[in-house]
């Protein structure tokens, strides 16, 4: 169980989470059917991931089409499309969105700008000839993406993956072992016994940690494996530093079990934890667009701090001393949630 | 010679809210003795016996184990207790070895020692042949002898019972019983709660608790003749009516 279940979890998520736009259908309504328009259709049509299709003539048909979900733009060229080009310099088409998911939005729109303005220098080049009158000086970007040349969103979302396995395993089967002695009583038998409160909490902790560290390298093996990950950093660095935080998340899911005296207790309070750390850790949406509250809030979320050691130590190469950061939240956060579980286990009720 | 007194509870109270579970507890126990703890279900002999062994804190009085306060020196009476609770709590996903092993790591005894101590254990319950089992698969009857067995694993000066043989069959129970006195014959002193009246007749002496109250306390014997009775059923009957 320990192990099929985060193998099963990394291939799903890593290839289900991703915000690649791997298909964009969309829907031409072209009222010009000039030389023109159809320059620009074939060149959204060359691009494999737009599907061009259904050449609706009326807008309502289109708009339909958005609807219900069978189109993810509309492209509208009017009537005098080419004409304006000519005459003008200057003619407009429509793009009609469907940003229910904003970030797909925002792809759409930019892959169809870099198309519209590749085909604006190709008419000027076409038209005006090569240069009649000297171009304006321009400043282009050349992009070079480090750390994920080929921008592939499996290599940002595996170790994120891997960070939330790791909290959930430990945050769980801390939280639910120690409150399970209760249940079923074997905890009063070691409550009369000269056991020390840190002798106990530490006993429950070790063999989770290390549980936990053997997930995290059986994880990393299988990331390294199927998606190609590449493991820039050094591998002493990304374990010591789950090390220190494995000690923290076993540590509140202690604490968490200390307090509660159900099994139910312990999920409903952990899970709790778990969607706010993990929804505010900055696996999806990058923390620094969070507004300033929650990033302050965020100081406290030891998932937040630890994704960010996954991915600068897997990605970037990053060493220690790049996450003194990291190194010193971690650590304050570890001693606290562990202190606060022995602090509150009580060998007398 | 008068013996020495190893338990003493003076004007023990113990509330829960408005609920008073233990009601003025006044008793000694003295060394080397088997004290039966009596009462119906529900008069607190629970409550009491937690209390004694430092799972619980009372709401009041002055209470001494084994010469150490309950109060402040817990961590101590710790050392000197065995317990065994109504509710069977060693770890049935273990095997019996790994159990022995477990509660002897805690009480601190030596790998040699605990070699030797198993050895004995296993041969006086017969159980050589299935200490690599799961306790989990044994019947309730072994698992009883076993947990008594491993409560006074690290000879402690006290062993506290809470209803031992709830449970078990009339012959089991006997044989149960004949552990309990070779603990006393070795100097362990046994303090046991039962609401079996055959079995008090086992007992040195025994206090019978009605409602939170200690109702008597002397020896079978003197009891019996107090209430004119014939046997223990018969003053148990007279007592919590």
């Amino acid at each position: 169980m320990i192990f099929v279940v985060p193998i099963m979890q990394m291939l799903i998520l890593v290839f289900a989470a991703t915000y690649d736009m791997k298909r964009i259908d969309l829907v031409v309504v072209d009222h010009d059917m000039s030389e023109n328009s159809r320059h620009l259709i074939a060149k959204f049509d060359g691009i494999p991931f737009f599907h061009v299709h259904h050449l609706e003539q009326s807008e309502k048909l289109a708009e339909d089409k958005l609807l219900n979900d069978e189109a993810d733009a509309i492209l509208v060229f009017p009537v005098d499309f080419e004409r304006n080009l000519i005459r003008d310099d200057e003619a407009k088409v429509q793009l009609l969105i469907n940003a229910i998911e904003s970030n797909s939005a925002q792809l759409i729109y930019s892959y169809s700008a870099n198309i519209i303005s590749d085909f604006n220098k190709n008419i000027i080049a076409d038209w005006k000839g090569i240069p009649e009158f000297t171009p304006p000086t321009k400043v282009e970007i050349t992009e070079n993406y480090w750390y994920n040349p080929e921008l592939d969103y499996k290599w940002f979302m595996a170790p994120g993956i891997l960070a939330i396995l790791v909290t959930i395993i430990g945050m769980f089967m801390s939280g639910m072992n120690l409150v399970r002695e209760k249940e079923i009583g074997t905890i009063e038998q070691l409550n009369v016994t000269p056991l020390k409160k840190y002798q106990f909490i530490i006993g429950k902790l070790v063999p989770f940690w290390i549980i936990g560290l053997f997930d995290l390298a059986f994880g990393l093996t299988i990331a390294w494996i199927v998606f190609d990950l590449p493991i820039v950093g050094s591998l002493f660095t990304l374990f010591f530093m789950a090390g220190i935080y494995l000690i923290g998340v076993l540590g509140l899911g202690l604490f968490i079990s200390t307090v509660a005296d159900t099994q139910q207790q312990v999920m409903f309070v952990s899970f709790f934890f778990m969607m706010i750390f993990i929804l505010m850790g900055g696996i999806f949406t990058p923390v620094e667009s969070m507004p300033n509250w929650a990033q302050t809030i965020d100081r406290l979320n030891p998932i937040y701090y630890f994704m960010r050691v996954m991915r600068m130590v897997v990605l970037k190469g990053s060493n220690i001393s790049d996450l003194l950061r990291e190194l010193v939240s971690l650590s304050i956060l570890g001693i606290t949630f562990l202190s606060l579980a022995i602090w509150r286990y009580r060998k007398t009720a | 010679m008068e013996k020495e007194t190893i338990i003493s509870a003076r004007n023990l109270i113990k509330k829960f809210g408005h609920f008073t579970a233990n009601d003025n507890l006044t008793f000694e126990v003295k060394k080397g003795e088997i004290f039966g703890f009596l009462g119906a279900n529900g008069a607190g002999k629970t409550t009491a016996i937690r209390i004694l062994c430092g799972l619980s804190s009372p709401t009041s009085g002055e209470v001494k184990v084994a010469g150490f306060d309950i109060y402040h020196e817990t961590e101590k009476i710790k050392k000197n207790i065995g317990y065994m609770s109504q509710k069977f709590s060693l770890y049935e996903d273990l095997t019996i070895s790994e159990n022995i092993k477990l509660y002897a790591g805690i009480y601190g005894i030596g790998r040699k020692q605990r070699k030797v101590k198993e050895a004995e254990l296993l041969q006086k319950l017969e159980l050589e042949k299935v200490k690599n089992k799961l306790i989990g698969d044994l019947p309730l009857g072994w698992k009883q002898k076993l947990a008594f067995s491993v409560a006074i694993f690290h000879d402690p000066k006290i062993v506290f019972l809470d209803e031992p043989t709830g449970g078990v069959d009339p012959v089991t129970r006997r044989k149960f019983w004949d552990l309990i006195y070779e603990a006393a014959h070795n100097g362990i002193t046994v303090f046991v709660t039962t609401h079996y009246m055959d079995e008090a007749e086992y007992c040195d002496r025994v206090s019978i608790m009605n409602a939170g109250k200690i109702e008597a306390l002397d020896t079978p014997a003197k009891l019996k003749e107090k209430y004119k009775a014939t046997n223990m059923d018969e003053v148990f009957l007279k007592i919590a009516r």
